[in-house]
């Protein structure tokens, strides 16, 4: 099994080798995000809200964590559909499940690239020292990666269901779960109402936990209780989600019509 | 002993909401067979060949290949079997010895330096081996699809018009390297193509489908003889527009 994700993620590092453009677009939106938001906040420490850096660049290098994670699984099938590669990879002997983890380990590698770089250029620019908390935050940055696998499942199940009309899921759905995620600012600021779907999000419970473990620099450990349960919660449901829609696949013939498009 | 049937499909049937793009379709092939499948536009070659390879799963009937059911045994068969066709690629951004070590990894190929040089070699693209393969041309690329196809020595390769898009002496060349593998390994082969010439040099027995529909198989010296007729071309079009052949 090792054999065969080690050959699907060799597949993606290659495709990275050889193609700048590629790579570069790994940091490129992350860097440009945090150069706005991180002068944003200079500009807020300057008014007056000293925690305000700490929290908008966690945010940030949070959100682009969970954004790298989701992305990265999604459109490694896309790009297998785009290519014309995706029959090559169903009738080689791989497990789909295989196809999945070797998406998310990829995710892991791509968040773990950008995330150097943004805290290396937070600390540099803002004195933002991601390192002193690191440890801290570690539990945080794993729970907002498995939520990035879980919505990356069902993204990728989607592309698979309905190919290229439906690419913009891929892009939409993380901004469709930014606002009620409260990253950048406390679930409290949100409508009562609002909140409660919130709660639902493990995404949110990371963010929570998250400022409060920078406001304090110890870690704050009653919001990953949630954010771990609903991720397991999330990724058995995505799971389950994916295993559907890839028998409605085999079943309606689309792997070949994508093969096709 | 007769030899050993490799692929066994009974009373398969496909449908797609209203339409059956196979219908009620039975045949064999044995162990070092090679097997064309023709038919017009739309005969359900392409549906198939991808519902033998598990891509898509059948409304009903049963397939089996090597004796053992498709269903159960999906990753144990696809270990033994490749496909390669002109509507699929390998990716054009990486180079071909790259392409070829990730399906070699894959499928589990041991040695792959050298098994990657012998298939350039026997399909007489070595030079292209770090090339990109976007760059190559079509007929290099369906050769490198080969390549592929072949990485995990298959007992069954199923080709759905492999030579769609090679000029005449490119695919002379390949129909030799197909026949040479097909005589020294046995390899048995699921073949579609719409050149009839093509077909009756390569296969030892071909399937008509019309409509999804088993309506003619044979050599196709028999299918000639029964139809009394010259070409494999003729006896297509008369049954492209609905005729029958008289048994
Ligand atoms: N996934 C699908 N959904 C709906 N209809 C399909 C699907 N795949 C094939 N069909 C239909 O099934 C029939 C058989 O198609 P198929 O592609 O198997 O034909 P073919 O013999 O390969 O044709 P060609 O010679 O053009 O390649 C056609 O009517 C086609 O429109
Ligand atoms: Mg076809």
């Amino acid at each position: 099994m090792w054999g065969r994700v080690a050959a699907l993620l060799l597949r993606y590092l290659y495709l990275y080798r050889r193609s700048l453009a590629r790579s570069m677009e790994i940091f490129f939106w992350p860097v440009m995000d945090l150069l706005v938001w991180g002068f944003v906040s200079v500009y807020f420490r300057q008014v007056g809200a000293p925690k305000a850096v700490l929290f908008l660049l966690g945010g940030l290098i949070f959100w682009d964590v969970f954004y790298r994670s989701q992305q990265a699984i999604t459109l490694s099938l896309t790009e297998e559909i785009w290519v014309r590669n995706l029959l090559n990879v169903f009738i080689a002997p791989v497990r789909i499940s295989e196809v999945v983890f070797a998406t998310c380990l990829l995710g892991v590698i791509r968040a773990l690239l950008s995330t150097t770089v943004l805290g290396l250029l937070a600390w540099f620019l803002y004195a933002f020292d991601l390192l002193r908390l690191g440890p801290a935050l570690l539990p945080y940055f794993a729970s907002i990666l498995l939520f990035g696998w879980a919505v990356g499942m069902c993204t990728m199940a989607i592309i698979l269901r309905f190919g290229h009309a439906a690419e913009a899921i891929i892009w939409g759905t993380p901004f469709l779960l930014q606002p009620i995620s409260a990253v950048f600012y406390p679930l409290a600021v949100l409508p009562r109402w609002l909140q409660a779907i919130a709660r639902v999000l493990p995404s949110t419970h990371v963010f929570e936990g998250m400022r409060a473990t920078l406001e304090t620099g110890r870690p704050a450990l009653g919001p990953l209780v949630p954010a771990l349960a609903l991720n397991a919660l999330y990724l058995a449901a995505a799971g389950a989600f994916f295993g559907w829609m890839m028998r409605r696949v085999r079943e309606k013939g689309y792997l070949g019509r994508l093969a096709m498009e | 002993m007769t030899p050993e049937r490799v692929i066994e499909v009974e009373r398969l049937t496909k449908r797609f909401g209203e339409v059956t793009a196979v219908d009620d379709l039975s045949f064999s092939a044995r162990r070092g067979e090679i097997l064309g499948l023709l038919g017009p536009n739309g005969a359900g070659k392409t549906t198939t060949i991808q519902l033998l390879l598990g891509l898509t799963t059948p409304t009903t009937g049963a397939i089996r290949l090597f004796g053992l059911p498709l269903r159960e045994h999906r990753r144990q068969i696809l270990q033994r079997v490749n496909f390669s066709s002109a509507y699929i690629s390998l990716p054009f951004n990486l180079s071909v010895r790259e392409n070829l070590d990730v399906f070699g990894r894959l499928y589990g190929v041991r040695n792959r330096r050298h098994r990657i040089a012998e298939l350039l070699e026997l399909f007489e693209i070595p030079e292209v081996v770090d090339s990109v393969t976007g760059k190559l041309s079509s007929g290099q690329v369906t050769r490198v699809n080969l390549c592929k196809a072949f990485l995990n020595d298959p007992e069954i390769l199923f080709l759905d018009e492999p030579t769609a898009s090679l000029d005449p002496d490119i695919a002379e060349k390949v129909r030799a390297a197909l026949k040479s593998v097909q005589r020294e390994r046995g390899v048995t082969m699921v073949y579609t193509s719409h050149n009839m010439r093509e077909i009756e040099l390569v296969c030892d027995r071909v399937i008509f489908l019309s409509h999804g529909k088993l309506v003619a198989q044979g050599t196709p010296r028999e299918i000639l003889e029964r139809a009394d007729s010259e070409s494999l071309e003729r006896v297509f079009i008369t049954i492209a527009r609905g005729g029958r052949l008289e048994n």
